[in-house]
């Protein structure tokens, strides 16, 4: 259903990153992933009466971390407080989160859609536990009447990432997601492993009639792990409020939960009072207190983000797409900076790169960081193919083979005398005799044909098995036809 | 009166408790006479006064990001109302 004609989209998300900490937010328990149920608890974590928390200074850094990448300013003061549900997620029956004095706030980061620049606003981004897992194995959950719960990932550090209600399409709120996960990645503030939910979003979406300043209700649909589940569940949402708003139905400000299967959103019980949190400040744990020389001490430490790295190899000649796909991931572009630092091109280390190379770590299954060609042996294999040496055709066959025997290309080409042909004498000999054999195709070259010398170049290289200089070859046999 | 009888039966309803008639009456009374007593704070005069976050003057208890042993799953699921395999049995409860 096209509904850009009537109504505007406006949209903010909320999206939770899990920690890269070794432990739990409050405990010391592991926040490794996986693990039979039940076995990654202690007392803290459960709730157990007595017991209190101590916070992971870790958390904090982390938080500082992903706040100065994201824009943001860092609080001087900053508390925890209590969010109290019922639900059997937690044992405590509230959640440990910052309510009024978040530790980052008023930040931002700027997406790119067709060429068009845009600030996408972040609230805030806050600290807080997360929440257990409840299994409803065996039964579905509408026919079960008891869930199962494990509480491996109760305690675990989150960050919660607000933004502002910026967003207008969904290519933007793409655009905002790829590039706030890439900045996590690259600050290494968490794995991104969306699999295994260490990122999860929630999307608030409203509709408002084209013209109009006024909001409109929206909707709040948690818990998506993935960009297609935040696509296609946008995609229904918009659908689905654009119609009451046709038929003149009102939209409920609700919480919904989204079905992957049947790609449907849902309404959770939307009793108002499931808003109603009752916050207050969380005795059990005392403030943070951040300054200046904390925070100066944890900017030092942080890598050029992708937006400087995509600005810093256009410079360099790269277009921007060329530019965006080397910087994907933190681990290819600082491939591709360890090949700019041994003297490669920019243009071709990317087309080797984002080609051949690619293709050969893909189809093995294999992460850039456990390359078999390191980024010194790719930019020898150029260098290579630019002095002559090789050409780019067999260039690529050599490289499988660096790939499959972790062989330098010069030894490979040794090896397997692969060098090419660059020698005139050598050549001058094949070319007399694939003349001296084709006495046709020279008539016809000399009767104007010029495609005839294509089919001459031909013999040569196959006389060479593709070893022969090309050029070379045009140039000496162009000037002996010419004889 | 500041907390009326619907306030007790709304914030009873968030923490899941069932109240009779009799302790609908009780708890409104109760409520509200120790509001009572704590509005007398509005009397003080706080100009200037930074808000109160924690009672205890200190700030930054942290501890270090280092492992430690869990709990065996024994204990772990001594104290549980109900346990199977391993996981904590509770009742069902449906969000849609
Ligand atoms: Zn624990």
């Amino acid at each position: 259903m096209v509904v850009a004609d009537r109504y505007e989209m406006v949209c903010g998300l909320e999206v939770h990153v899990e920690l890269q900490t070794k432990t739990k937010i409050f405990c010391g328990c592991t926040t490794e992933f996986g693990g039979e149920q039940n076995t990654h608890v202690c007392p803290v974590c459960l709730g157990m009466p007595g017991t209190l928390p101590v916070l992971n200074r870790e958390v904090v850094n982390y938080a500082i971390r992903a706040g100065l990448a994201l824009n943001c300013e860092i609080a001087d003061f900053s508390k925890f407080d209590r969010k109290n549900y019922y639900y059997p997620d937690l044992t405590k029956n509230y959640q440990t989160s910052q309510f009024d004095l978040p530790i980052c706030k008023n930040g931002g980061l700027e997406i790119e859609v067709d060429g068009v620049k845009k600030w996408i606003g972040i609230t805030r981004a806050h600290m807080e536990e997360d929440a257990g897992k409840l299994v409803h194995s065996g039964e579905t959950i509408t026919t079960s009447d008891a869930s199962s719960v494990d509480y491996n990932r109760a305690g675990v550090p989150l960050l919660e990432i607000v933004s502002e209600p910026d967003l207008r399409s969904i290519p933007e709120v793409l655009a905002y997601l790829e590039q706030l996960v890439q900045i996590l990645e690259y600050t290494g503030v968490s794995d991104c492993r969306m699999e295994q939910g260490s990122i999860r979003f929630d999307v608030n979406v409203s509709l408002r009639p084209i013209g109009s300043e006024a909001f409109g209700t929206r909707t709040e649909t948690k818990n998506l792990n993935s960009f297609s589940s935040v696509r296609r569940c946008m995609e229904y949402e918009v659908a689905r409020q654009a119609r009451a708003l046709d038929d003149g139905e009102e939209v409920i400000q609700e919480t919904r939960t989204w079905d992957e299967g049947r790609g449907i959103t849902l309404a959770l019980r939307s009793k108002e009072e499931a808003h109603d949190y009752r916050y207050f400040p969380e005795p059990d744990l005392v403030p943070i207190v951040i300054d200046r020389q904390w925070v100066e001490e944890i900017r030092k430490t942080l890598p050029e983000l992708p937006r400087e790295r995509r600005n810093r190899l256009q410079e360099l000649g790269l277009s921007a797409y060329d530019a965006a796909v080397v910087t994907q991931t933190k681990a290819m572009a600082d491939y591709f900076d360890q090949g700019l630092a041994q003297g490669a091109e920019a243009k071709s280390l990317a087309n080797w790169v984002m080609g051949d190379l690619t293709r050969l770590l893909n189809s093995n299954q294999c992460q850039i960081v456990d390359s078999p060609v390191s980024a010194q042996q790719l930019v020898e294999l150029i260098k290579l193919i630019d002095k002559g040496t090789l050409s780019g055709k067999i260039a690529k066959s050599v490289l499988e083979e660096m790939y499959a025997s972790g062989k330098d290309a010069e030894q490979i080409v040794k090896e397997k005398g692969l060098a090419q042909i660059s020698d005139e004498g050598a050549l001058q000999g094949i070319i007399d005799g694939v003349i001296a054999a084709n006495p046709q195709s020279v008539e016809d070259y000399h009767a104007g044909k010029e495609r005839a010398i294509g089919f001459l170049v031909g013999q040569i290289m196959k006389a060479t098995k593709g070893q022969a200089n090309p050029g070379l070859v045009n140039q000496l046999l162009k000037k002996k036809l010419s004889d | 009166m500041a907390i009326s009888r619907e306030d007790v039966i709304y914030v009873a309803g968030l923490a899941r408790l069932e109240l009779n008639e009799q302790e609908i009456q009780d708890y409104t009374q109760q409520l509200n006479s120790i509001l009572d007593y704590a509005a007398m704070l509005e009397h003080l005069d706080t100009e200037g006064v930074v808000p109160t976050a924690h009672a205890v003057p200190l700030h930054n208890v942290l501890r270090e990001d280092e492992v430690k042993p869990s709990i065996s799953h024994d204990k772990t699921l001594r104290n549980a109302p109900d346990a199977e395999e391993g996981f904590f049995r509770v009742p069902r409860i449906s969000l849609t």
